[in-house]
């Protein structure tokens, strides 16, 4: 499974407010909740993000509320992976869950810039910026995980567990 | 090695004689939360699974609290979604309007959590429990709607920081200022993916109040769960509260802390977190003129019966200053009809305050107290992220309710013995 997009750069600790305000988790509907994705950090995003797009950001990515909206609307924004120094902890979680690649690298975190041209490979954790000629090792992640995200998400891979019993 | 607080609690339900942090597990729940947010989200996705049946109607508890009393019909009809799912479902612990209040005050005032048990909740503020000796995180909505069905989560283990905290809090300093002095000096992902487990001889000096508070903030330093001691004061309120039988579990003596960090209570000052993280830590004297709009004591983290109390110290027989708005939100219903017994409420009016029903609102910008741009309030709610409250261009300090209310008085950011010296 790989990954290739243009580069969406962000600091220290993007919180789920920014990602998705509270004043819009009345509705749970992807579409309208990627219309909002980003808005309260950078309002251009919806206006340039396009399919396949990647997110790239520094420490502590998604930290805040546990609202699963934030990856969903960032998934359905789009974006095909985020690459961030570290994740908090839920949005870790939820990412996984529902199927939104993520991926730990300090390294592309610090050297990617906005605007870079990436591809990502996710059997390998290899990522490539094509505009620099770079690549970076990302974490892989524990059996149990890729498990998951193979599945899609957590639902799909529980399901398929009831089928194998 | 011996294992920390959490760490056999964590092995316990996981029927594992132990565990190792990094290790990654299935743990059986005791409790499964959401609420009237991440509940749709997680009832949309349990459809999607085979099996349909909740794993123990009896163990999950749906509370519609953040933009109830319903806010618009976007909010009525995800709050009908919840309440017709429990009903479906038979669930025991769905409480309606009128007999809710926020979940991480209501579960435990319920009875519904005790030390020694694990809970997942479709909120961050899950981990206040750990103020009973329980295991308790926040999760998603996929996960929470899992744990319902399938009565377990997985979890990687979590390595622990050892916070001891020793001596007695002066006049006017609370728990609320003991979180924030730690974020302040951990950050906001200080402890990520970690355990916070406090220990040490001061914490008989603080109440279960400040406790919960102090635990309810361990995701604002990135914890998995912030845990605390179960000692007279914890049971004294487990029994007041519940008929669950509790475990008591304590770290082992040679369980290992990636860090430990001792904090002299009696050292810490009245403490103020600048917009726009948790960790912009100031103590009041250092803050300077901070000019305030609008004042909100409450919420999950510090709407509690003492918590109104101290508010109401600071607030009787005085106003508030003019043009500020002061809101307070009692957190439960019985917190609500305690404070009209006690005549907390008449001193609020008194002074000028609105008092609300019990609702998540105004912290997380929902209702019932939005801010306009370039405003500026002092809460003691748990976040001021850019836009949290309002207008991305509001401001939020975060401190205790002696901070807030002594604010309300004067205007601006100031210290409760400022108006009593």
């Amino acid at each position: 499974m790989k990954a290739h997009g243009i580069v969406h750069k962000y600091g220290d600790n993007v919180d789920t407010d920014v990602i998705i305000p509270a004043r819009y988790l009345n509705s749970s509907d992807p579409k309208e909740l990627a219309k909002k994705c980003m808005e309260d950090i950078d309002k251009e995003f919806v206006h340039r993000v396009k399919p396949g797009d990647i997110i790239v950001a520094n420490k502590n990515f998604g930290c805040g509320s546990s609202r699963e909206h934030a990856p969903i609307a960032i998934k359905a924004s789009g974006i095909s992976c985020v690459i961030a120094e570290t994740f908090a902890r839920i949005f870790y979680r939820n990412a996984i869950n529902i199927g939104l690649p993520i991926i730990e690298c300090e390294e592309a975190a610090r050297d990617i810039d906005a605007g870079n041209e990436v591809e990502i490979d996710f059997d390998n954790g290899i990522i490539t910026n094509l505009t620099k000629g770079k690549s970076y090792q990302g974490q892989s992640f524990p059996e149990f995980m890729q498990k998951i995200m193979k599945a899609e998400g957590l639902i799909n891979y529980i399901n398929e567990q009831q089928e194998a019993m | 090695m011996g294992m920390t607080m959490t760490q056999k609690i964590l092995a316990a339900h996981a029927n594992l004689p132990e565990v190792k942090a990094g290790q990654l597990i299935e743990a059986n729940l005791d409790l499964v939360l959401a609420n009237d947010i991440t509940g749709p989200v997680a009832i949309h996705e349990v459809q999607r699974l085979k099996k349909k049946t909740v794993f123990d109607k009896d163990k999950i508890a749906l509370v519609p609290d953040h933009f109830t009393p319903n806010k618009d019909i976007k909010s009525a009809e995800h709050c009908k979604c919840l309440r017709e799912y429990a009903k479906d479902h038979d669930i025991t612990n769905y409480f309606e309007v009128g007999e809710m209040g926020i979940e991480h005050a209501l579960l435990p005032e319920k009875g519904l959590i005790v030390a020694g048990e694990t809970c997942i909740g479709a909120d961050s503020h899950t981990c206040t429990y750990g103020a009973l000796g329980a295991f308790s995180t926040g999760v998603g909505s996929t996960d929470m709607g899992a744990g319902m069905i399938t009565g377990k989560a997985w979890f990687k283990v979590p390595s622990a920081i050892k916070f001891v905290l020793t001596g007695k809090p002066k006049e006017w300093v609370s728990g609320k200022d003991v979180i924030l002095h730690i974020i302040g000096r951990i950050g906001v992902d200080g402890a990520l993916y970690k355990s916070m487990e406090f220990v040490g001889d001061g914490i008989k000096n603080l109440t279960m109040d400040d406790r919960f508070t102090i635990a309810n903030m361990a995701i604002e330093a990135g914890a998995k769960n912030g845990i605390f001691p179960v000692d007279e004061l914890t049971i004294a309120y487990m029994k007041e509260h519940s008929s669950k039988e509790y475990t008591i579990y304590e770290a082992d003596e040679d369980a290992e802390y990636e860090q430990t960090i001792t904090i002299d209570l009696s050292e810490l000052e009245p403490t103020v977190a600048f917009p726009h993280l948790p960790e912009n830590t100031k103590t009041v004297k250092e803050a300077g003129e901070v000019k305030i709009d609008q004042v909100v004591i409450g919420s999950c983290t510090n709407g509690r019966i003492g918590d109104l109390r101290i508010a109401a110290k600071v607030l009787e027989g005085r106003k508030v200053a003019k043009g500020m708005r002061a809101i307070v939100f009692p957190a439960t219903q019985a917190i609500y009809l305690q404070a009209i017994e006690e005549g907390l409420i008449q001193i609020f009016i008194k002074a000028g305050c609105v008092v609300s029903t019990p609702t998540c609102g105004p912290c997380l910008g929902g209702h019932m107290g939005i801010l306009a741009a370039g405003e500026r309030a002092a809460s003691t709610t748990n976040r001021n992220f850019v836009g949290r409250m309002g207008h991305v261009e509001s401001e939020v300090y975060l401190c205790s309710p002696a901070v807030a209310a002594a604010s309300a008085v004067t205007g601006k950011i100031s210290e409760a013995s400022e108006l009593f010296s």
